[in-house]
């Protein structure tokens, strides 16, 4: 046993950290430090960047278009990213999508969807849940009707997140309406431009417009647009919410979170002292280092499992709650930290340049939304109360 | 012992229910709230004339129906349930608390402002640094002529774009005082913007802006009655989080009965049940200190700011847990902007933070008691 790392290890994070350093769009950062709406060119610049390099899937097999990196580089890689405060590769293509596809997709398939997936042409989302389909996924309705060599499919998904950008998604639908459950169900990729689909904004807590209602009215498919077999759908499900689960517990992410929630309390006042140094908030901060130290050393336990042909099992259910756990008290303690700054509320009311009195410190201004919209991440990807039931059942036997 | 309101506080209550529940539902609100303004000034003028609630927390010589701090307490409850942002809380309890008790001349005249729906107070005492700390005011009031010159920078002051004055807090000679100010004063500037929980504030500068001498409320070393005042708006704001935390509860209860999930009302399971449960027991204890310190607003300085700190913190408490968990057993529909559930998560979140966070209470607490 043995927590170091090697020469070579050491030398490819000097390698990732060098490149980050001088690819990282310099627009980007100052975008992101101010908290501004992102666009979708905003979102896919560091992609692109990354795919050039062949450093955009760190998780896909090398045939497939990966990096070939092991367990510890690519985890070396997540940390540098994170680090460097990068945007995050949406997930939707390459995290889920991506490998469901090299799993269970023909050769056509792959041909035609991983390369458009990596090199960021294609944007995808996911068009699981409906308004009556959310924890229990299986009860979904939206169905497609075989016709010839197309489906036709009708219904209505809700909560896609990003779908206003998105070129393709994949749905999950019913195809026998007669199974049981979650034995008629087919995953098939549905080309957002399809006549008959709408895409309606939803707006969230702090004013976001990140999910959307996705209605489909008689959406022609075709038939080889389906991954797997038909009514078969579900296996491709639950894989991929095992990968869904993996990354979220988000160690690196909160491990940099931590850092600028010290760097805050460091700045901010009260009464004349640094924050940091009232005995209550440095404990709390402490607090969470305790819990993000023990998240981490769970996940790599898990990693070092996955590295020997195991997993990912009901296990990473534990990483989902915990790390959604951390990631929502960090948004805490930073609303906390800034005090009465964190009332104003800047969406929509940019700060003009020539200001006279800036609207507390910059690092206020998307405490209170960020906090109130990280709340979604007990809610999404299996809820955490879903979760614990899937400990209980499939890790405690209960 | 007796817990019972009198037949006139009961009818207050009621009255002003009522009022809320036709004029002003939440897609009333949403109107309002979202307008340039942020709200409609109808509103004042019927609470100032229709129902006449603005003195009842003023005495009978003043003008006022002879009320006080319960009165306080059952309006700032139904605004709560309403999310009312109506500046009831800075205009009546804040300017209020310090007129009635001010030896100012000018004093008189403001209250019956007030209770006629004229004058609209906002209370400027936060700055950059000095977080929740009463006494950290860098805003310097200089002894100029008979008057002063006030000069320094306010931070987040709710209800500013909407205020016809300010009580503003600033440095003496000898120590911290309140003192009143028309807002179009020369050397008054603003930059005004909304809040997160759907109100109006704004960052205020004060230039060396001239004020007679009756326009100091306090003692010039008045930091005691400004600690006084401001423990009575604390209460205030613990009321009003009651009647936030009232509904939050109530809405989830409707909300996991109805949604089904698995077959069965998400209500069933015994982990939201219990959830649920907890919430319950954390509404009620929020109503217990509220109304505890409500009744210790009149004890000795010591006492009083002992309990409302005691009440400020449990009552913070119970709006992160009552609020965070709304939201998650609303699922999805917890997280948005559509439902009214997520807008009185958002007040709650920014009722914990107000006069003071839960760790500035607790230490508060210990300080005093320990
Ligand atoms: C911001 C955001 C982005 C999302 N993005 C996507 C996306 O891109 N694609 C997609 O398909 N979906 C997406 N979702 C949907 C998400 O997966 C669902 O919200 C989630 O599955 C919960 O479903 P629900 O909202 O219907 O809540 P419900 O299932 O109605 O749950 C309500 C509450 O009941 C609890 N509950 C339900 N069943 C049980 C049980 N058996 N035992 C105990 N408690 C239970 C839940 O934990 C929750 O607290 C997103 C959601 C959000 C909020
Ligand atoms: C010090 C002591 C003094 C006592 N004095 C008396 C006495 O004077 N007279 C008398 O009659 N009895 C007395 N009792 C017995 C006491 O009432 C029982 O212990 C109690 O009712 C629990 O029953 P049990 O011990 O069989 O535990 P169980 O009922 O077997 O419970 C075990 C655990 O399961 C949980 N549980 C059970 N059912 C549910 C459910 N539906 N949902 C969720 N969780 C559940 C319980 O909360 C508990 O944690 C006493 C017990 C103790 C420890």
């Amino acid at each position: 046993m043995n927590l170091d790392f090697t020469p070579e290890q050491i030398a490819f994070r000097e390698e990732v950290r060098a490149f980050i350093a001088e690819n990282y769009p310099e627009d980007l950062k100052s975008k992101m430090a101010d908290s501004e709406e992102l666009g979708k060119e905003d979102y896919l610049a560091w992609h692109r960047i990354l795919a050039k390099k062949g450093w955009v899937a760190p998780g896909w097999p090398k045939e497939y278009g990966g990096p070939g990196w092991s367990t510890v580089e690519r985890y070396i890689f997540a940390e540098e990213c994170a680090k460097a405060d990068t945007m995050m590769i949406l997930p939707f293509g390459i995290n889920m999508v991506g490998p469901v596809i090299y799993t269970f997709g023909t050769p056509e398939q792959k041909a035609r969807f991983l390369p458009r997936i990596l090199s960021g042409e294609d944007w995808w989302c996911q068009g699981y849940s409906e308004p009556g389909a959310g924890s229990d996924l299986a009860s979904l309705r939206t169905k497609a009707e075989r016709q010839g060599d197309h489906y036709i499919v009708n219904g209505q998904k809700t909560w896609t997140t990003l779908a206003q950008h998105a070129d393709w998604g994949f749905f999950l639908v019913r195809t026998d309406p007669d199974a049981k459950m979650q034995e008629g169900i087919s995953f098939l990729l549905i080309d957002m431009k399809s006549p008959g689909i709408t895409v309606r904004p939803i707006i969230t807590l702090g004013g976001e417009h990140e999910v959307n209602e996705v209605f489909l009215d008689n959406v022609k498919v075709p038939v080889e647009n389906r991954i797997f077999h038909e009514n078969k759908g579900w296996t491709c499900a639950k894989f991929l919410l095992a990968h869904e689960r993996t990354g979220i517990a988000g160690v690196a992410r909160s491990k940099r979170g931590i850092e600028k929630l010290k760097q805050i309390a460091k700045t901010e006042q009260a009464n004349d002292r640094p924050l940091i140094e009232d005995p209550f908030f440095r404990r709390k901060i402490a607090e969470l280092e305790m819990d993000l130290t023990a998240l981490e050393y769970t996940e790599l336990r898990v990693l070092a499992n996955e590295q020997a042909g195991k997993g990912p099992g009901p296990e990473s259910s534990l990483l989902k709650i915990k790390g959604t756990e951390v990631q929502q008290r960090i948004t805490e303690l930073v609303l906390e930290a800034v005090g009465h700054y964190g009332a104003p509320y800047f969406r929509g009311f940019p700060e003009d340049g020539d200001n006279i009195y800036p609207i507390g410190p910059d690092y206020a201004h998307q405490a209170a939304p960020r906090y109130f919209n990280m709340r979604k991440t007990s809610i999404y990807g299996g809820s955490n109360e879903i979760q614990r039931n899937i400990i209980a059942k499939m890790v405690l036997g209960l | 012992m007796n817990f019972e309101y009198t037949e006139e506080q009961t009818l207050l209550r009621n009255t002003l229910s009522r009022y809320f529940a036709d004029a002003y539902d939440f897609e009333a609100r949403r109107k309002m709230t979202g307008s340039d303004a942020g709200r409609d000034p109808a509103v004042w003028t019927a609470l100032a004339e229709e129902l006449g609630i603005l003195g009842a927390a003023f005495s009978e010589e003043q003008g006022g129906l002879g009320g006080g701090a319960l009165e306080n307490m059952l309006i700032m409850e139904e605004f709560g349930k309403a999310l009312a942002v109506e500046p009831y809380l800075s205009t009546v309890v804040v300017a209020g608390g310090f007129l009635k008790r001010s030896k100012s001349p000018a004093a008189e005249g403001m209250i019956e402002k007030i209770i006629s729906g004229e004058a609209i107070v906002a209370f400027a005492y936060a700055e950059p640094t000095g977080r929740y700390d009463l006494s950290a005011v860098k805003t310097e009031a200089k002894a100029s002529g008979s008057g002063y010159t006030i000069s320094g920078q306010k931070s987040v002051v709710a209800g500013a774009p909407w205020a016809t004055h300010f009580v503003v807090t600033a440095k003496t000679a000898t120590g911290v005082a309140a003192f009143l100010v028309e807002a179009g004063a020369d050397g008054i500037s603003m930059r005004s913007y909304p809040t997160v929980d759907g109100g109006m504030a704004a960052e205020v500068q004060f230039d060396g802006v001239s004020v007679g001498a009756d326009a100091r409320l306090t003692a010039e070393d008045g930091l005691a009655d400004i600690e006084l005042v401001v423990d009575e708006a604390t209460v205030a704001a613990c009321a009003e989080a009651v009647g936030c935390l009232h509904q939050l509860h109530a809405q989830t209860m409707q909300y996991a009965k109805e949604r089904k999930q698995f077959g069965r009302a998400i209500a069933d399971f015994q982990v939201l049940q219990h959830r649920m449960v907890d919430m319950f027991m954390e509404v009620e204890q929020a109503v217990s200190m509220t109304l505890m310190a409500t009744l210790k607003l009149g004890e000795d300085a010591k006492a009083r700011a002992a309990a409302v700190s005691l009440a400020k913190a449990k009552v913070g408490r119970a709006c992160k847990f009552v609020g965070e968990n709304a939201i998650q057993i609303h699922g999805g529909m917890g997280m948005t902007d559509e439902l009214a559930v997520g807008h009185y998560f958002k007040r709650a979140t920014i009722l914990e933070g107000l006069f003071g966070s839960i760790d500035h209470h607790l230490a508060r607490y210990e300080k005093l008691s320990f």
